[in-house]
């Protein structure tokens, strides 16, 4: 079963952190990769850049329309994202908590499992 | 001999081989790629220079001769060892098939479900990494980590290359047969995706459990299971419309229904049902012998399913297995009988929420005139599912009842 798992930053809670805890949620990820890459749990994980740099598309009169900036005014945004294949749903829930952004209040991460993939495989 | 002929004569062989290696050299990781490799020669040199009069003992020795290279390039300190072990010149083939006992090895307690699929399919299935992952849309990568995992567990686990005895040979022959039972219904219906049939999963599948029907001829569980396999696998055609959308079995057209594997299913079925034993496999073929014995879904004996969905609840209780008995109830006593009885699972953990439990509750309540609270089920059951063949259905099943 494939979850995407995807982490929800709040920039004024990563701000207060010091850089020791800054390290530690660096290191965290590091091992949790290398763990889903021994386990064969990992697709594939991807981090986005900050959503500053994020342009909203839309077609109007059939002619691409570029905006700045988030769609909505949002808090919390999406920053990267880990694509697993495992067991189950409690399995996913499992490697979720792992993350280090878990143990953080006011960071959170989301599990859902994929309904439909196509592409590139061999990521 | 043409290609696809040497493809099934090896797929055949190459467990076979695996457990010939792995009985004489007791390291399954290595063994595993050296058959791997030999397997790659034969299809490059077969088609171009013949079979070999001895399939089996060719792929043994060149299997052989490449583990023990390995083990030399590996090991060239212990150049002393190896060259012991190269000693042991595959001359005489033995002749006892070790395909069995290698299954049993793949289908290791200590590994998840999801590892002794990848493993059986790769060392008794013959199925290279590529093909697995393609199976089951993961990268490569994933799917060989997983098996190298897989490996170094049963490695860790110390264990020999020997068929278990007593109990323990049973319990881990449910465990293979349920293995099996996980790789058909992945090709039946595929988990997630807009793919409903992976039918190569589907055939593999039943070619294993052909395998150990043949090995074990007296174990009814295992006739049970194929049975099972080819009595599903007969409606295969008739479960889908051209553009991919599921068809239920009340309204599939039946004469597509393939009627050799639906004989050779109900014979199965009915042998097995004479024996001694009685589990949960051999009454699923039951009822599905029982479906496929009307010629239309009026004519579908509904006490009799019903009775054996009973049986199946006494002995091995599952909230799904209660949520099918609903229906054959509500089939005989009307569907408030069956909704009456799906109440018993609202406080199950495992069902609330399940899109199956929602979509026969829908069901049943468009059966018993109430297509406002229909509609909304089949809606939030729409929601539920991860297959988007399913959450068509249920939309349509959603549009057709909207009033």
């Amino acid at each position: 079963m494939k979850f995407l798992i995807s982490m929800h930053i709040n920039p004024a809670v990563l701000d207060a952190l010091t850089d020791e805890e800054k390290a530690a949620i660096g290191e965290g990820h590091g091992a949790f990769i290398e763990a889903l890459k021994k386990s064969g749990e990992l697709i594939t994980t991807q981090a986005l850049v900050d959503p500053s740099q994020a342009v909203v598309v839309s077609v109007r009169n059939g002619q691409p329309v570029v905006t700045d900036g988030p769609f909505l005014e949002s808090k919390e945004y999406l920053g990267g994202f880990y694509l697993i294949d495992c067991e189950n749903k409690q399995r996913a829930i499992e490697l979720a908590a792992q993350i280090p952004d878990t143990a953080i209040a006011g960071l959170g991460v989301e599990v859902r499992q994929v309904m439909f993939a196509e592409g590139q495989l061999e990521a | 001999m043409t290609a696809p002929v040497i493809e099934d004569l090896l797929r055949a062989l190459t467990p076979q081989v695996l457990g010939a290696l792995v009985r004489r050299h007791g390291q399954f990781e290595g063994c595993e790629d050296a058959v791997q490799e030999a397997v790659l020669a034969a299809t490059v040199q077969w088609p171009a220079e013949g079979v070999p009069d001895n399939p089996r003992g060719w792929l043994v020795t060149v299997a052989s001769r490449r583990f023990i290279d390995q083990l030399r390039s590996e090991h060239a300190r212990r150049e002393r060892e190896s060259a012991a072990a190269a000693e042991v010149v595959p001359e005489d083939v033995p002749d006892s098939d070790d395909t069995l006992v290698l299954l049993f090895l793949c289908c290791h307690p200590t590994l998840t479900a999801a590892s002794q699929t990848a493993l059986t399919l790769r060392a008794v299935g013959g199925l290279t990494t590529a093909e697995i992952a393609r199976a089951f849309l993961v990268p490569e990568a994933t799917m060989a980590a997983r098996i190298s995992r897989a490996k170094q567990r049963i490695k860790a686990a110390g264990s020999s290359f020997r068929l278990p005895a007593g109990a323990e040979r049973e319990e881990r022959l449910r465990v293979v047969l349920h293995v099996l039972y996980l790789i058909f219904n992945e090709g039946y219906t595929a988990s997630s995706g807009s793919e409903l049939h992976r039918p190569d999963l589907a055939r593999e599948a039943i070619r294993l459990a052909r395998m150990v029907r043949a090995q074990l001829p007296e174990d009814g569980e295992a006739a049970g299971l194929l049975a099972l396999m080819l009595l599903t696998h007969a409606r295969r055609e008739a479960r889908t419309t051209a553009g991919g959308d599921l068809v239920p079995l009340d309204e599939q057209d039946r004469t597509r229904w393939d009627r050799a594997l639906i004989d050779e299913g109900t014979e199965l079925v009915k042998a097995a049902l004479a024996g001694p034993e009685l589990g949960p496999y051999q009454l699923q073929a039951a009822i599905a012998a029982t479906h496929a014995d009307a010629a239309t879904a009026e004519e579908t004996n509904w006490p009799q399913v019903h009775a054996l969905y009973l049986i199946l609840e006494r002995i091995a209780p599952n909230p799904m297995v209660t949520l099918n008995r609903a229906i054959a109830l509500a089939e005989t006593k009307g569907p408030q009988a069956g909704l009456a009885l799906l109440g018993t699972l609202d406080d199950d953990a495992r069902m609330s929420g399940h899109h199956r439990l929602l979509s026969v509750r829908a069901h049943l309540l468009e059966k018993a005139g109430d297509p406002a609270a229909a509609y909304e089920l089949y809606r939030r059951a729409a929601k539920a599912t991860a297959s988007i063949a399913e959450q068509r259905y249920l939309e349509s099943r959603a549009g057709r009842v909207r009033t």
